[in-house]
């Protein structure tokens, strides 16, 4: 009996809400679609329904690593898909221009972070509201990835590039490999640096943070620049994966996917606590949600029904009210 | 003048100013032609608008307003093309069933303390999910009731007039007022949006409140539905992609705080002029590209967010330290 509550121990970390919601999600689509756990190997790369929700949930995926830190700071940051958009756009355009993908890449993502400090600036220095100062790059951003690829969509043709949204390495497909180490970047960054240790406080009670000597807007501006990083990747994934940049629909909506990750995750929107791997489950979910629906048959106007229901069922389910109810704890003051 | 409708006033005048400017460029602007064009334009952001203005004075937000929008005028337009429903009765169960989607929302936000974005965005998803599900197409309104409303105007002197949803968004935008600052609902939104826990000490009920105002919000997303679908004599589940966008952006270009607790529903109605005028100056210089729309009123957020900011810091003692 002691080897076996020893190991529900060690296991209690990986038995949450989030994990048995995806392997009850994922659990569902084997029943509507028996080889939903079959995986083979071709050209030295798995294929499979499970490889490909990681594939397919890797950029919001990413998105939800950026969005994590900064919704720990007590932020939001509405404007990823539109940076997604500029990333893409300037990607392909300096791709098109003849620009070797060694350029291009780089500078897509130099744009991400300048404009992830834009935000940063807004809401350290001018002390603006995060949803609001999002909001403006939300709304201008698409405007501005409009003007770089001149309203059409840009085409292109670069192995190089091409080789980052549809390539493979060590089996597997480049996005979850991107999506792999922008996660063990984030969380060596949050675990093993100072930096780390500054972003709850910060999002529990800022002035506190403040008072106590934290640098609270340095700590504001690197968080919403790297938020701005994880969209230029993203953005350079989505781009690669259909070798073009379309202003209008790259990372339309995936800002809410993104924070929806995170909050199924559990990092509450007001801030503090924070779980980056959890992000990542919630986005799995999300995604695993939407393969089901499309492997079950069912006709794809039931998507964002299904969608809206197991939201809501998550929520419900951890809602602090409903934890209050499952949980009652026996010293509780009356 | 009272402090508090100081950024108000700013709002007003920065409008008035930059109508002059669009004016003298082209003074074609000012006939009573392009303005009545703009209260019917936008009647359908303005009525929604009045809604969100409750929401964010109550410091949440409502992300579903735009598939609300859209789902209320594919059902209106099925019940009256497909079933034979005679609009007015097609407008009442549109309108109820929006409430009711409303109350849900705000039970849901109320009992189980889940975020406002969240369950909105839950909400978004369902509305537009329901709007699909009814058809994938257009359906047209061809009933003679539609063309009678639609063709229903106030003839101004110099060739314009003023719609039937223009006169709507109007009153919706006087009742809104009224609302606001003359009944115990709108002190309760207030108070809610200044300091919930203090509100609650004071005996506002917050949860009646709560649920009343996204009631609201989606009722009158229901009537900004059933007005574009009048505006377009047809219901697509695709209406109104990305209109909650444009509404809330007009809620804070009219000053509202998104924090809560501070704003007025005049202010939201300058805000929806203010985008209309950007899309009205953008059609008539002609050479600008439709993108500009979007770059210009991200810019106007800022500018307005950033004037605010200013007016705030000099007409009261900083909050923090």
């Amino acid at each position: 009996m002691t080897a076996l509550s020893r190991l529900a121990h060690k296991l209690r970390p990986v038995l949450t809400v989030q994990t048995a919601a995806l392997a009850l999600v994922l659990f569902g689509n084997w029943l509507l679609f028996p080889g939903f756990f079959h995986l083979s190997i071709q050209d030295d790369r798995l294929f499979g329904s499970l490889i490909d929700v990681l594939n397919r949930g890797a950029p919001v995926a990413i998105l939800a690593v950026g969005m994590t830190l900064v919704i720990a700071t007590r932020g939001m940051d509405l404007s990823v898909g539109a940076v997604m958009a500029v990333s893409g756009a300037i990607a392909a355009t300096l791709v098109q221009a003849g620009y070797p993908a060694g350029i291009a890449v780089p500078a897509a993502l130099l744009a991400g972070v300048a404009c992830g400090a834009w935000n940063g600036f807004l809401i350290a220095v001018l002390d603006m509201q995060p949803i609001v100062a999002t909001l403006v790059l939300m709304v201008a951003g698409r405007g501005v990835a409009q003007l770089i690829t001149e309203g059409s969509i840009v085409t292109f043709d670069d192995p190089w590039l091409g080789y980052l949204g549809t390539g493979s390495l060590i089996g597997l497909p480049m996005p979850v490999v991107i999506l792999i180490v922008v996660a063990a970047i984030a969380i060596l960054i949050v675990r093993r640096t100072a930096l780390g240790i500054f972003i709850e406080p910060v999002g529990i009670n800022a002035s506190a943070a403040r008072l106590s000597g934290l640098h609270s807007k340095l700590v504001l501006l690197a968080v919403y620049s790297f938020c701005g990083l994880c969209a230029g990747v993203a953005g350079i994934l989505v781009a690669a994966d259909i070798q073009g940049a379309d202003a209008n629909n790259a990372g339309l909506w995936l800002e809410l996917d993104a924070i929806l990750a995170v909050v199924i995750g559990g990092t509450s929107l007001l801030g503090g606590r924070f779980s980056i791997l959890l992000s990542i489950v919630g986005a799995l979910i999300i995604q695993a949600t939407n393969t089901g629906i499309l492997v079950s048959g069912l006709p794809p106007e039931f998507n964002l029904i299904v969608k809206a229901a197991v939201i809501l069922v998550i929520l419900v389910v951890q809602s602090p009210r409903m934890v209050g109810l499952m949980r009652p704890r026996s010293g509780r003051p009356k | 003048m009272n402090r508090a409708l100081r950024p108000l006033a700013a709002t007003t005048l920065i409008f008035v100013l930059a109508f002059a400017a669009a004016a003298l460029q082209y003074p074609a602007l000012l006939s009573t032609r392009v303005l009545g064009d703009l209260l019917t334009d936008n009647a359908f952001v303005g009525i929604t608008a009045v809604g969100m203005t409750f929401v964010i004075l109550s410091g949440g937000i409502d992300l579903s307003v735009g598939a609300v929008i859209g789902f209320s005028g594919v059902l209106a337009a099925a019940l009256i093309s497909w079933w034979g429903v005679h609009p007015l009765v097609a407008f009442a169960i549109v309108l109820a069933v929006a409430a009711a989607f409303g109350a849900a929302m705000g039970c849901i936000i109320h009992y189980l303390e889940v975020p406002s974005f969240i369950v909105t965005l839950a909400g978004m998803f369902l509305a537009r999910g329901a709007a699909s599900i009814l058809t994938q197409d257009s359906i047209p309104i061809t009933h003679p009731f539609y063309h009678e409303i639609s063709t229903l105007a106030l003839k101004l002197p110099g060739g314009g007039k003023i719609t039937a949803i223009g006169v709507l968004m109007l009153l919706v935008f006087a009742l809104g007022t009224l609302l606001a600052h003359r009944t115990r609902f709108g002190s309760n939104v207030y108070a809610i949006g200044g300091n919930p826990t203090s509100a609650s000490l004071m005996g506002v009920p917050i949860g009646q409140t709560t649920i009343l105002i996204y009631t609201l919000s989606s009722f009158l997303a229901g009537l900004g539905g059933i007005v574009f679908s009048i505006y377009t004599s047809a219901g697509y589940p695709l209406a109104a992609v990305g209109v909650e966008l444009d509404v809330i952006s007009a809620v804070v270009i009219g000053g509202t705080l998104l924090v809560g607790g501070y704003g007025f529903v005049v202010g939201t109605f300058i805000g929806v002029l203010m985008q209309g005028l950007v899309q009205v100056y953008i059609i008539f210089d002609g050479s600008l590209s439709s993108w500009w729309t979007k770059i210009v009123i991200g810019f106007l957020l800022l500018l307005f967010i950033l004037m605010q900011r200013f007016v705030f810091a000099t007409a009261t003692v900083p909050r923090k330290g």
